[in-house]
């Protein structure tokens, strides 16, 4: 953790002089003082989307072995690429806080931190590759561009590189699937069945509704979280309804309907029931996405290991011939 | 993620010479026959590699590794859409539609490595020293294609030798377990290695518009020693499998890489994806 100085510094959760940099539009950095709270709650946050990065590299990785053309099979690679590299951006943001990656990934493989819920949801046809790219990644850009004026340097800093490459995601998906829409009738299939999968899901990435969620207004008040769950949720209907009409393709809510009132579009109820019980590890793959993860990380052991032998030998006898 | 990841294709191939044409001497279908192999290879151990994204020892060696199979896709659509020209056959075609039977990749780049990073390694090692002077007498090739597309790769497998070497020296030299472990990779790669190097008559054929592999085999075996000795390990003495990849003969992990990565295609033949 960070050391005792900076302990004896920190201000309260509601510091005044704190609040009135937020208030001010100011940046934190890491050499900064600033509340226990409001860094408990950055590393949470932050950790938490690094965990979402490295196990969604699971579902689309999955195909990149039967990705069904050689160029797809390419811009697939290169995607789950980039959130491998998403992963390290996040988790070296987390680390200026003060904490360790090694430390995080053990409390990932403990189940003592979580992922995203979204990545608990099977892949079973080359759609849902389509369908995580529009409406996942689609998603997460929503979430993410707000991020990019986060009141936390080294977060905001982060996103602003991630959401470059979240857009190229969004594209390919959004292109797979209007080549499935567009090509044979068992091809639109498969495109409407995956998007009739993968739209309430990923309605529910992001959070519960604001009136039951605690830690949000906290984090609003910090400047972490920019706009609540339920205003990124309705920008997130707004724009992606009409590109599912561009696509040839229905979302799954028959109350779906444009309310010339409000410039919105109308959504049904979202089950948050379902959401609730794939955070508490209930999902369909909840316990295949760990295993896969730890599994990795137990047969790379030996390899890290020796990594860390090797640095630490050269490292001395470097320092021997220096001597 | 790079916007050209899906478009590098045209790029190589588009921009040196549009069809099997380089050298008047050559006949096409035998220069596509050459270029086959040589995609096969690079698309074959590209699916292997493929296989280590979200399963690596740790998160940089998953960016490593994933870039390290693009490069080998890339230069195997290069080359697959090339020797295509000779029939109008695309990539997608010869990678998809072929049985084990008709691909000419070595038996190296096919062998599972079951999770094995040491295997992984040495294999890379191996590979890559054979790529890297493959491809830098190949920049030289009197077929302007071949010679575009070699000198493009030749700065990529030079880092695929560079990682691979990093690796081998780390996990020779780093604890007592890794030593054994990496000293097994090597063994069970080794009997694959002088496959690479085996020269028959399509390539002499070819003349100045291929590289006779058996003029390859000192150099790279030189290097690959070099670093089993500077990792501390011993270069390995065993036996010399058969090989017969270039003749269409596999071993019998070749088909079943195909089958999950042609299933797709082949269950839905003729479409657009
Ligand atoms: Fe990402
Ligand atoms: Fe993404």
């Amino acid at each position: 953790m960070h050391g005792n100085d900076a302990t004896l510094d920190e201000p309260a959760d509601d510091d005044p002089a704190f609040l009135a940099l937020i208030d001010d539009d100011g940046r934190v950095e890491p050499r900064d003082a600033m509340p226990q709270g409001y860094r408990q709650s950055l590393v949470r946050q932050i950790a938490q989307h690094a965990h979402s990065e490295i196990i969604g590299m699971q579902p689309e990785g999955s195909w990149i072995g039967r990705a069904p053309s050689l160029r797809r099979k390419a811009i697939l690679m290169a995607k789950v690429q980039d959130e491998a590299g998403h992963g390290l951006y996040l988790y070296a943001a987390a680390e200026t806080l003060g904490v360790d990656r090694v430390d995080l990934l053990d409390r990932l493989h403990a189940g003592k931190q979580k992922y995203s819920s979204i990545f608990n949801y099977p892949t079973p046809t080359w759609a849902d590759i389509g369908a995580i790219g529009w409406l996942v990644d689609g998603a997460a850009i929503t979430n993410q561009v707000p991020l990019t004026r986060c009141s936390f340097g080294p977060y905001a800093r982060a996103m602003v590189r991630i959401c470059k490459e979240e857009s190229f995601h969004q594209r390919q998906g959004f292109e797979i699937l209007h080549t499935l829409s567009h090509g044979t009738t068992e091809q639109h299939e498969m495109a409407q069945q995956a998007v009739d999968r993968w739209w309430w899901p990923s309605l529910m990435m992001f959070g519960p509704a604001d009136d039951e969620s605690p830690n949000s207004a906290r984090s609003m008040r910090w400047g972490i979280k920019r706009f609540s769950n339920d205003e990124l949720r309705q920008r997130f209907v707004d724009m992606t309804v009409p590109q599912a009409r561009a696509l040839g393709l229905t979302l799954p809510d028959p109350d779906l309907a444009y309310d010339e009132a409000t410039g919105h579009w109308h959504f049904g109820e979202i089950d948050f029931s379902e959401l609730f019980d794939v955070i508490n590890g209930n999902g369909p793959l909840n316990a295949e996405r760990m295993a896969h993860r730890r599994g990795a990380h137990e047969r790379g052991a030996w390899v890290r290991a020796a990594a860390d032998a090797y640095a630490a030998k050269h490292a001395s006898r470097s320092a021997g011939t220096a001597a | 993620m790079s916007a050209a990841a899906g478009d590098a294709v045209g790029e190589v191939v588009g921009s040196a010479v549009g069809a099997l044409s380089g050298d008047a001497a050559a006949q096409p279908d035998e220069v596509a026959a050459y270029a086959l192999r040589l995609g096969d290879d690079a698309l074959v151990l590209a699916q292997r590699m493929g296989e280590w994204i979200a399963a690596a020892p740790e998160l940089e060696e998953d960016v490593a590794l994933a870039n390290i199979a693009l490069d080998l896709l890339g230069q195997a659509r290069t080359l697959l859409t090339y020797a295509g020209t000779a029939d109008g056959r695309t990539e997608d075609e010869l990678a998809y539609l072929r049985d084990a039977e008709g691909f000419r990749n070595v038996h190296l780049v096919e062998r599972p490595d079951d999770g094995d990073f040491a295997y992984c390694v040495a294999r890379l090692l191996g590979f890559s020293a054979y790529q890297v002077e493959l491809y830098a007498r190949l920049a030289s090739s009197t077929d302007h294609t071949l010679a575009a597309i070699s000198a493009k790769a030749v700065k990529e497998v030079a880092y695929h030798r560079d990682h691979a070497t990093q690796w081998v020296l780390r996990l020779g030299d780093g604890t007592e377990e890794s030593r054994i472990r990496m000293q097994a990779g090597l063994d069970a790669v080794w009997p694959y290695l002088a496959e690479l190097f085996e020269t028959d008559e399509l390539v002499a054929r070819l003349g100045d518009v291929a590289v006779d592999p058996a003029g390859l085999h000192e150099p790279a075996l030189a290097y690959v020693r070099g670093v089993v000795h500077q990792a501390t390990l011993s270069v390995p003495e065993v036996a010399v499998a058969p090989g017969g990849g270039r003749r269409g003969e596999h071993t019998d992990a070749l088909a079943p890489l195909l089958a999950e990565m042609q299933a797709l295609p082949r269950a839905m033949p003729g479409v657009r994806w």
